[in-house]
């Protein structure tokens, strides 16, 4: 694990000192700026400001999920530039990518929240069994998620839920919601939170958020559920490039149709693109290689609020569609600018946090079980 | 250089997939695009960068693209931070700049509208090292100090 307090050399410094020639570096803002869905005529202004950031503390809280989007994020395209964003930011605890365990491990995530006061980022995956629930459903060192969660992000600049079931309490709370699972933004009012959903993640999305974070030193623009607009901003729908055979009215009505041969459009498969927004039209996976819907496969609104419980996936949406494609939004220029002022008054306060806490009881899951 | 990565030279995807790329019509919009963005540079001097692998392409699109833009005189590699290849397309003044990583996989690809692309420049940063790394090596060879201007 990294060291948790933040060093004081900026990017621009640090890189140099790693050997990174300029023209490395303005190969580096190129990229960023591709995988923050920002225009490329950004790149000399992300050059400026990557040249001054510095790394921040990053914890990451595993709750109710299945690792997929860790491994999404770590079996992602491009690893130069993946670890070196990742390289970017302390990762200072992460049970599945960290080396510590049990009590080296908790004490880790204490020691960054306390050197970084009012300054760490949290990152969420999993849902969290809602305060009404039985804590023991879920827990982390004995102690229940939601007290986790609460605890961490008490004194954190900003809380990041990547995936849907952190975003929108995804499959854990797909009817009928046997652990009572709740969505961060459900339990946390009081901070920023910026929702990455889809099931999983593109990890582009993931780490771009991140660097957004890095290299302006605020949150991006935010649309209704809380997600990034730059990434989220357009329906699968407005950006498929099987657009203008739904255009033309060319839909494939079975998987081995003429029409699904031909590349038509999935539509009448039950596509849900007209009602999803994601990045994966224009970002894909792996490694760019391609998407659901270049594979032949009608979009399932992964990245959407109950897409578990939206229905057949088989079964075309039944909104009326507009053809009115939304504009394409500059990030960047909005968003609040978070951390700095309030660091120092939280410093003192996170070191009482985990003497409040109580672990789950015997009892306590007996009681509800 | 291996055989391997002489294959991956190329700007064109066309090596990544196997068959004749189909047309899903989302191509020509981008060389309106470009045509724009050319005149504004012939005009006012204006350069553009435009982000390729940031179109909604579908397969076959891109490589109609660059096939359509064709393949120029000028070629260029820069090594930092694995490769990056520049071709110059037949169309003077619109480049395409491929920057990939170590693994050969691709970062990004930018259409560069300009008379040179901005990674092939010198970085301003370095012409100002380059003055005082030129002397350093002409003291050595010669041990005196040479005559500052
Ligand atoms: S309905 Fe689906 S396949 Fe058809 S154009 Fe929209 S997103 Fe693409
Ligand atoms: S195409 Fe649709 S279902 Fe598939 S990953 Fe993207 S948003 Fe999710």
């Amino acid at each position: 694990m990294a060291t948790p307090k933040r060093p004081d050399k900026t990017l621009g410094e640090s890189l140099r000192a790693h050997g990174l020639s300029r023209r490395g570096f303005l190969k580096l803002c190129a990229a960023t700026a591709s995988m923050m869905a920002l225009p490329a005529s950004m790149v000399p202004r992300i050059a400026a400001a990557l040249e001054q950031a510095k790394r921040p503390s990053v914890i990451w809280l595993s709750f109710q999920e299945c690792t997929g989007c860790t491994e999404s994020l770590t079996r992602s395209h491009a690893p130069t530039l993946e670890n070196l964003i990742l390289d970017m930011v302390s990762l200072d605890y992460h049970h599945t990518l960290q080396a510590a365990s049990g009590d080296a491990a908790e004490a880790a995530r204490m020691t960054a929240m306390e050197a970084n006061a009012g300054e760490y980022l949290v990152v969420v995956d999993g849902s969290i069994p809602g305060p009404d629930a039985n804590p023991g459903f879920s827990t982390v060192a004995g102690h229940s998620n939601y007290d986790i969660l609460m605890e961490t992000v008490e004194h954190a600049a900003a809380v990041i839920a990547v995936g849907t079931c952190a975003a929108f309490g995804g499959l854990p709370q797909a009817k009928p919601n046997p652990t009572g699972a709740m969505s961060v933004m459900d339990l946390v009012k009081d901070k920023p939170v910026i929702n990455v959903s889809g099931c999983p993640p593109v990890p582009m999305v993931i780490t771009g958020v991140l660097a957004h974070y890095l290299t302006f030193g605020a949150l991006p623009e935010l649309d209704g559920y809380g997600r990034p607009m730059a990434f989220f901003g357009q329906s699968i729908h407005d950006r498929c490039y099987r657009r203008p055979f739904y255009d033309k009215g060319l839909f494939a009505e079975t998987f081995d149709d003429r029409g699904a041969q031909e590349g038509w459009c999935l539509y009448r498969l039950g596509c849900k693109g007209p009602t999803t927004y994601n990045a994966c039209a224009t970002m894909k996976w792996n490694s760019g290689t391609s998407w659901p819907i270049e594979a032949g496969h009608p979009c399932l609104g992964c990245s959407e609020p109950s897409f578990w419980d939206g229905g057949s996936f088989y079964e075309p949406v039944s909104v009326p569609l507009t053809a009115n494609a939304r504009t394409l939004l500059t990030a960047g220029a909005a968003g609040a600018v978070v951390g700095g002022t309030v660091a120092a008054v939280a410093k003192h306060r996170v070191k009482k946090a985990d003497a409040n806490r109580q672990p789950v009881t015997i009892e306590e899951l007996e009681k509800k079980l | 250089m291996p055989e391997s990565d002489r294959a991956k030279e190329q700007p064109s995807a066309a090596q990544d997939c196997q068959g004749a790329p189909r047309s899903f019509g989302n191509a020509f919009p981008v060389l309106n695009e470009i045509r724009h963005a050319l005149q504004r540079f012939v005009q006012t001097g204006e350069e553009t960068r435009i982000d390729l692998s940031a179109m909604p392409f579908g397969p076959g699109d891109l490589d109609r693209l660059t096939d359509w833009l064709g393949t120029g005189e000028v070629q260029a590699r820069v090594d930092a931070l694995g490769p990056t290849r520049v071709q110059e397309t037949a169309i003077a003044g619109v480049w395409l700049v491929d920057y990939r990583n170590a693994e050969q996989q691709r970062l990004t690809l930018h259409l560069e509208v300009a008379s040179v692309p901005e990674i092939l420049r010198p970085q301003p940063q370095d012409l100002a090292d380059a003055l005082t790394q030129l002397d350093a090596r002409l003291e050595q060879a010669t041990g005196t100090t040479p005559l500052s201007s």
